[in-house]
């Protein structure tokens, strides 16, 4: 079983005369999974799309079953090598079975074999625990997790000697990550080579056999899972011990910020009723698809909503992301490279682009705007080469920064954060935490939705779960645990009475 | 994706800042010399002041065509509204007075960009359909009106706003640079400029980030619309006249160009006054350069079209 098949040797990589990666070895092993862990900016990304062949390396071998190759994306995929991205990849106007067979569709002569690839997508849909989703549906109309269960998907179809995942679970409720880690138990058992990237330090201790850590782009070391817990991996990666991960809880004041009365959005959100109050971080967790986006969206006038909302007192109409930026509430988006970043607009225009008017009355004070981008990148430790960086170049923790940044420029009164912390780093989600309680302290208020049990818990002075576009249950204090949350979340333990 | 990546990352950045802004200039020096050395008289003042000239009507709805593009959109009612605005000038410089003319056919240019903008942010259509709709409507109803003829202005103090000089300088120049300078601070040092890259490079994220992207688009509509009127004032005041069939036809073709040898995208999101001015000039050298030659007039549409092909193949290394 210890046969390589995929191994680096001193892998290095220059980003436009910036060294990303120091002469990295790496070797992936016939039946194992291979965890890969780091910081944002580790090198994590980079290492993977070398071994992949997206990225030729700037220097170092890449030796395929004991012979050196020069891997392209061409060659990558004759060899067997599949990468699974961060970030999506799919076609969003073709059916999800299209998306599964792009490539290699099935045919009857020069005709596509519709009826044979749809019936195979739907063993696959059926094998990840998604065999509700019909492979005929439209990609477009998906939900993020989903989305990314058809990327996943898309492997398993294939035959694979190595499979590299990066970041797979960030959007996956419990329920499907189990289905997935079963599939790539399966590959491993078949002699598959698994490389696993995750900042899900849990997920990869459970899951992997080896682990191999990344620090600012230099190996630190590789090693069998089972020498290593969790603290253990996690100091590895950052080089220090972390110590109290979350801030303690704050003491909230008893005023209202914003009121919920029977608010429902669509047919997404049935009659939600709740009470944010000033200084508070409310979270709010449930399932994938439990309606926490589109109340969000719904708050801030992206989807049309009906119900009473009361802000700071006032019964107000938000009919759009505009008013309620005036009014004080901005919204941070759940997927960061469609809806939150502006990809080929710089680090700059990215950070103030909603506070312009503030900046331009009306020629825009362009020294002004530089002080405020230098603040913002200094007070949240962005990293990019200058302000005038397209943002499309940093780090998916780095672009997220920049995006708070932007909605910290309007200084709220209340933050609708949407998975604030998917993809990002453990030192950049600690550091967000810190960010988080303190500006509660200064009285701001926020929404947290997050998937992540144990920061929704660590964080948060209240917890909301929602089910099915219901708002279940809003825990207190010693009730904010995982069993209760799941509970909830999953239907178990119904509606009791009202909450507020 | 994958070609794209490699590429993007390694090329240094301001190896693209150079290339993306310079490379015109470069182009334009070259084609002078090569003018130059064909016929001296290139570079005769007047000779120059009269590229200039001639670049003005169609450089001035580029620009405007810039903000519609770099907003993600596509304006291809520029060159009929041309005439239909030249038209209705005409037709009120006959009933009443010059300054009402103008200042009519200017507002009926916005008034129309605004409900193209109507069209394509409310009624949610696509930019090209929508524009290609209104670009043959607005020409129809110029023939219509016309008969097919001509508008022949009765009052000739018109033609000194085409044909007239400010200190030796033709007035088109005169408002070519100084709407140059309108649309370059409205685009690079305005929020609304800012905001028109927002929309252009993802509308999706702008929305979310609290932009009106409809608002946004449709002032570039109303934006391309005031370009159209200020061109509409330049070309009827140069022969006293409209023409209601050829007044304006492939002026659309013709700022699209410029726009895009001036590194403007056709996808949005970027793109630069600056560039857009530069890409004007490039296509009148050629044209003064090819009557220079004796080339045949059948053939500079070839000569014009390898240019544009160059241009953006140029800018793509």
């Amino acid at each position: 079983m210890d046969e390589v098949i995929l191994e680096g040797k001193g892998l290095s990589r220059d980003f436009s005369g910036v060294r990303v990666l120091f002469g990295v070895d790496i070797e992936g092993r016939r039946g194992e999974i291979h965890g890969i862990v780091g910081e944002n900016g580790a090198g994590k990304s980079t290492l993977m799309n070398i071994l992949a062949g997206i990225l030729p390396p700037s220097e170092g071998r890449i030796i395929f079953r004991g012979k050196e190759v020069v891997l392209t994306p061409q060659l990558a995929k004759r060899l067997g090598i599949i990468l699974v991205p961060q970030e999506l990849n799919l076609v969003e106007t073709l059916p999800v079975y299209e998306n599964l067979f792009l490539g290699q569709e099935m045919r009857r002569q020069v005709f596509l074999d519709r009826r044979r690839m749809i019936e195979r997508s739907r063993e696959v849909l059926e094998i990840l625990g998604i065999g509700e989703l019909d492979p005929r549906t439209m990609v477009e109309s998906l939900s993020t997790a989903q989305k990314q269960l058809v990327e996943i998907a898309r492997v398993l179809l294939e035959q694979a000697n190595v499979v590299i995942m990066d970041e797979p679970t960030a959007t996956l409720t419990e329920h499907e990550i189990e289905a997935l880690f079963r599939q790539l138990r399966r590959l491993r058992n078949e002699g598959t080579c698994v490389f696993y990237v995750s900042h899900r330090l849990r997920e990869v201790k459970e899951l992997c056999d080896r682990i191999t850590v990344l620090r600012d782009g230099h190996l630190v070391t590789t090693s069998s899972a089972d020498g290593l817990n969790e603290a253990e991996i996690a100091r590895l990666m950052v080089g220090r011990p972390l110590d109290a991960f979350f801030p303690p809880k704050g003491e909230r004041s008893n005023e209202v910020v914003l009121e919920v009365r029977n608010f429902s959005v669509e047919n997404r959100v049935k009659e939600v009723t709740f009470r944010l109050f000033r200084g508070e971080v409310l979270g709010f967790a449930g399932l994938v698809g439990s309606g926490r986006t589109e109340l969000a969206e719904g708050l801030v006038g992206l989807r049309r909503a009906r119900g009473e909302v009361f802000f700071r007192g006032k019964r107000v109409e938000i009919r759009s992301p505009e008013m309620a930026k005036k009014l004080g509430m901005v919204y941070l988006p759940e997927e960061r490279k469609s809806s939150g970043i502006i990809a080929s607009l710089s680090v700059r225009e990215n950070t103030t682009l909603m506070v312009m008017e503030k900046l331009a009355a009306p020629f825009i004070r362009h020294r002004e705007e530089q002080r405020i981008t230098q603040e913002a990148i200094e007070r949240l430790s962005i990293r990019c080469k200058s302000p005038e960086e397209p943002i499309e170049f940093l780090s998916g923790g780095n672009q997220q920064k920049v995006v708070l940044a932007r909605l910290m420029e309007t200084k709220p009164w209340v933050c609708l954060l949407d998975e604030p912390t998917r993809g990002i780093d453990v030192n950049t989600k600690h550091y967000l935490y810190n960010l988080i309680r303190e500006l509660a302290r200064e009285g701001w208020s926020f929404l947290f939705i997050s998937s992540d049990l144990p920061e929704v818990i660590g964080l948060c002075d209240r917890v909301a779960v929602m089910h099915e576009g219901e708002l279940v249950t809003i825990l207190e204090g010693a009730d904010i645990n995982e069993e209760e949350i799941i509970f909830h979340a999953t239907g178990i333990k119904g509606r009791v009475g009202t909450y507020e | 994706m994958s070609r794209v990546l490699p590429r993007a990352t390694t090329k240094s950045l301001v190896g693209r800042i150079f290339l993306e802004r310079y490379v015109l200039l470069w182009v334009i020096l070259a084609l002078a010399v090569l003018s130059a050395s064909i016929s001296p008289a290139f570079l005769k003042i007047q000779n120059l002041l009269n590229i200039l000239w001639q670049s003005s009507f169609v450089g001035i709805i580029a620009m405007g065509l810039t903000f519609v593009m770099v907003a993600g959109g596509i304006d291809l009612s520029v060159g009929s509204l041309t005439a239909l605005v030249g038209g209705i000038m005409v037709l009120i410089i006959n009933q009443i007075s010059i300054p009402v003319a103008i200042m009519t056919g200017i507002g009926f240019g916005i008034l129309m960009g605004f409900l193209s903008g109507l069209l394509i942010t409310k009624g949610r259509i696509a930019p090209f359909i929508a524009t290609l709709g209104t670009m043959s409507i607005f020409r129809s109803v110029t023939l219509y009106l016309a008969n097919g003829g001509e508008f022949r202005s009765q009052n000739w103090s018109y033609t000194a706003i085409g044909m007239g000089e400010v200190g030796g300088v033709p007035i088109p120049v005169v408002l070519f640079l100084f709407y140059g300078v309108f649309a370059w601070i409205l685009l690079q040092h305005t929020r609304f400029g800012r905001y028109v890259y927002a929309v252009g490079a993802n509308e999706r994220s702008a929305r979310y980030a609290a932009v009106n992207v409809s608002r946004i688009r449709i002032l570039t509509y109303m934006l391309s619309g005031l370009s159209v009127g200020i061109s509409a004032v330049i070309v009827s005041s140069m022969l006293n006249s409209v023409s209601s069939s050829t007044t304006g036809l492939g002026f659309e073709l013709d700022a699209i160009a410029a726009a895009v040898i001036g590194g403007t995208s056709l996808a949005g999101g970027r793109g630069t006054i600056w560039g857009t001015v530069l890409g004007t000039i490039v296509l009148s050298i050629i044209s003064n350069m090819l009557v220079m030659l004796n080339v045949s007039v059948y053939l500079q549409g070839t000569v014009k079209g390898l240019i544009i092909i160059a241009a953006v193949l140029a800018q793509r290394r």
